[in-house]
């Protein structure tokens, strides 16, 4: 229990199916995810990381071992605490769209949680806000871009002000201008806010801005470690249907050569001055 | 049936467009029932000029509502002559083939008319001005009462909101599908009914499959944001009484005592 | 076919307040056999434009031509059904089309729109589906039992099963994971070789463009904005700037070693392999070439 103290999220050996004839679609899993940090869950179509996210807030519950979230256990009498330290942001941008607008939609949340309305309002505004979207408060949905219903849901989130953010591969269905606004929104939040994230997608880009990242294969943990030390093993990554960073390929070709890089790049800036060194001294 | 205004909705900032729409419904269902005890000239003119006050007072150009209330038209002149060859009160005005028109039948025609006119403008006075979803909040709020008596009152507003948030969605969606199934050819324009039916099934059924992982979806993402039904829910949509409404009602209340004082 | 576009113009509900300019004054020419990619932001007409294609939109001004096939504002078009069996378009997510109970019927539902004999179509589908690369045990299966991959690649077969003559692919990776993006993307490749269908491609990606088309067209607004052979058009990191694109990784790349070390290396098209060498080589002796 002393772990438990430090780490916000805690996975004891969960295993998860959702049916008894299908195999586990999640197998003894254990991980932590501490307060304020950045945590990217990456891995292909049905490596069972959407399940992980499901289980943090309860939607599901696992079949075998234990969840605690900010010291609470995973329960039928904890789920509603836990929904409001944990909020989540999933895939389609139509279909967790409740409200006509868009602050009738920031609202729904904090309706849910009883949250006087004087307050509400606040709350409304500092979270669009947060998220850029305060002009568009009157809008309906249909007349909003992928990307910016998925901002709208991420204000949902935030103004019921939770400790740990899940975007379930919330960038899957938008354009790159609808990502890059999403990943601009999650680092913007992260400089302002103290908040943990969970990101989970299949897009090795955006997880060159996590602490940490988790890989997961056919529900379990494969590779762990910080982004750098992730991509190093880029042939795995291959291997199991995912893509590296167009850098990181570089890097591991130039390594292959003979040149001795000593850091694995995050970036093409990094790469070109650790080159850019290493041919001054040639 | 593009141009038929009832049921739509014109933004607006105009005096009617900024009162409750308690207000509104309140104002509407009362004239509903009085306009039927309407029995002289007097009395039809009161409500008459009413309603046209009303309807100047939303801003929304004449011709537009005039237009809009086509469709209607049809039915009010069919009213007007049904009324003219069956009522046979008064005197004969003349004669048409085999039918006498009646003087009596002539009045009661131009009112039945005018009653059904003043109704269909009235009502689609209100939803021009109203947003569906301020409709759907007054009428949640006006059935509070019928909580006591455990009629789910929350669970049908939010049921009507997201019914009309889902409607543009599934609208585009409609228009997609076809499109698909045009590429395959699919002909939902021409060829004999019986084969225009039938290609209404590859239609449907995307349509469906894809409402039903809609509402699957939107079920999960409400009960990850702590939803769990009505009991101990704020509400951020407030209505809220002003001036205006309190105007609207002390003259409306004036409109009736005219109104009973010039009956017959 | 080949395929021409004459000062077409689309706009949507005209002559009302919601009248909306969609394409404007579009010339190009996509010859038979060739793989267009068609580029833009959401909203720059690529929608709009590939609907012209097999007649679901026709121009409001100008002209279509698809092979002997031609689209003008006004005439109703009595081969509209022969158009679209030769034009075969796979929309974005695919998979929302699928309808009927067992795959092999959803498979046989174009071509018997069409008029196909049945003997002719059944004899189709295993090679059809060995190029979508499914099983045949998934023909008597309900298409809403397969997972969201295999329902793709089975809306796909049902498209290709019309054994069109054009192909557009209306971003089909949308959704899919980098492994099943590759997969398919070399799927499309090798039936446009194989086949020779000319296909177009609608994508986002600056990378699939570059690795498969020989022709893009960039739109922007409505407008054709840029065209020419990816390795002419690609390279304009400012122009594609200008309207919000980004060049692909390699390009700018390259634009990055240039500055940083003051040297060129040309874009030839070529893979990260031979970058390597490239850089090894500049890196060496100052320049890039032997």
């Amino acid at each position: 229990m002393r772990e438990l103290e430090q780490s916000f999220i805690q996975f004891d050996e969960v295993s998860f199916w959702y049916n008894h004839d299908e195999p586990w679609a999640l197998k003894e899993l254990s991980l932590t995810i501490k307060k304020n940090e950045f945590v990217a869950v990456i891995g292909h179509n049905g490596s069972g990381k959407s399940t992980i996210a499901k289980l943090m807030n309860g939607l599901l519950f696992p079949q075998k071992g234990e969840i605690f979230v900010d010291g609470l256990r995973l329960s039928e009498e904890t789920v509603w605490d836990i929904r409001k330290k944990v909020g989540m942001v999933f895939q389609n941008p139509d279909n967790q769209f409740v409200g006509t607008t868009v602050e009738d939609d920031v609202a729904f949340g904090l309706e849910n949680h009883g949250i006087p309305r004087k307050e509400m309002i606040e709350r409304i505004e500092q979270s669009l806000k947060a998220v850029g979207m305060l002009d568009y408060r009157k809008h309906e949905p249909h007349r909003l871009s992928g990307g910016q219903k998925q901002r709208v849901a991420i204000a949902g989130v935030l103004a019921v002000a939770p400790d740990l953010i899940i975007l379930d591969e919330a960038t899957a269905m938008l354009d790159p201008k609808g990502r890059t606004e999403i990943m601009k929104t999650v680092q913007r939040i992260r400089k302002e806010k103290k908040v943990s994230i969970l990101m989970i997608t299949h897009d090795l880009h955006e997880v060159t801005f996590a602490d940490r990242v988790i890989v997961m294969n056919r529900g379990q943990k494969l590779i762990e470690g910080t982004p750098k030390e992730v991509f190093q093993q880029h042939e795995t990554l291959w291997e199991i249907g995912l893509d590296i960073p167009f850098v990181a390929k570089i890097a591991a070709e130039l390594k292959q050569r003979g040149i001795p890089l000593n850091k694995q790049p995050l970036n093409n800036k990094e790469l070109l001055e650790e080159l850019w060194r290493l041919h001054s001294n040639m | 049936m593009n141009n038929l205004i009832i049921g739509q909705y014109v933004p607006g900032e105009s005096m009617v467009h900024q009162l409750d729409p308690r207000t509104k419904i309140t104002v509407i269902f009362f004239y509903v029932i009085v306009i039927f005890f309407a029995n002289s000239f007097f009395s039809y003119f009161i409500l008459a000029a009413f309603a046209f006050i009303s309807a100047m007072l939303t801003r929304i150009p004449a011709g537009y509502i005039i237009r809009g209330l086509k469709p209607v038209w049809l039915l009010i002149v069919f009213t007007f002559l049904l009324h003219l060859f069956v009522t046979k009160e008064g005197d004969v005005l003349f004669r048409i083939f085999s039918f006498y028109v009646y003087s009596g039948a002539l009045i009661q025609g131009f009112a039945i008319s005018l009653r059904f006119f003043l109704l269909i403008l009235m009502t689609s006075l209100l939803t021009l001005t109203t947003t569906p979803i301020a409709i759907t909040d007054a009428i949640e709020d006006m059935l509070g009462p019928l909580k006591k008596v455990r009629f789910p009152v929350h669970e049908l507003a939010l049921m009507m909101s997201i019914s009309l948030r889902f409607i543009p969605t599934l609208m585009q969606e409609t228009e997609k599908i076809s499109k698909a199934q045009a590429s395959r050819g699919v002909d939902f324009r021409t060829g004999p009914i019986k084969d225009r039916i039938k290609a209404i099934v590859p239609l449907l059924v995307p349509l469906f499959v894809s409402a039903f992982k809609r509402a699957e979806e939107l079920a999960m993402a409400m009960e990850a944001r702590g939803y769990k039904g009505g009991e101990g829910r704020t509400k951020f949509r407030e209505l809220q009484l002003s001036s205006r409404d309190y105007a609207l009602f002390i003259s409306f209340v004036f409109v009736l005592l005219l109104f009973w004082w010039a009956r017959a | 076919m080949e395929i021409t576009f004459e000062h077409v113009s689309h706009i949507y509900q005209p002559n009302t307040p919601f009248a909306f300019h969609a394409l404007k004054d579009l010339s190009f020419h996509i010859p038979s056999g060739s793989y267009t990619a068609i580029i833009g932001h959401t909203g720059s007409g690529k929608s709009t434009l590939i609907q012209h294609l097999n007649g679901l939109l026709i121009p409001t001004e100008g002209r279509v031509k698809v092979g002997d096939f031609q689209l003008e504002p006004g005439k109703k078009n009595k081969h509209m059904k022969d158009l679209r069996k030769h034009v075969g378009v796979v929309f974005q997510y695919p998979e929302h089309q699928l309808f009927e109970e067992t795959v092999k019927k959803d498979l046989m539902f174009g071509p018997l729109n069409f008029g196909t004999a049945e003997t002719t179509i059944e004899k189709r589908i295993p090679e059809i589906l060995e190029a979508v690369q499914l099983p045949e045990e998934v023909l008597d299966r309900s298409p809403f039992d397969l997972s969201g991959g295999q329902m793709r690649r089975v809306a796909i077969a049902g498209i290709l099963m019309m054994d069109p003559n054009v192909l557009v692919l209306d971003e089909p990776t949308a959704g899919l994971d980098p492994g099943g993006r590759r997969e398919m993307m070399d799927m499309f490749y090798n039936l446009h070789k194989e086949k020779e269908m000319t296909t177009i491609l609608v994508t986002h990606s600056m990378e699939d463009a570059m690795k498969y088309a020989d022709y893009v067209l960039i739109m922007n607004e409505g407008r054709l904005y840029m065209e020419g052979q990816p390795e002419e058009v690609l390279i304009q990191k400012k122009k594609l700037e200008a309207v919000g694109l980004d060049v692909p990784e390699m390009v700018e790349f390259l634009s990055m070693f240039e500055e940083k070390f003051g040297t060129k290396i040309p874009f030839h098209g070529q893979n990260i392999k031979e970058l390597a060498s490239d850089m090894l080589r500049v890196m060496k002796w100052g320049k890039c070439d032997e």
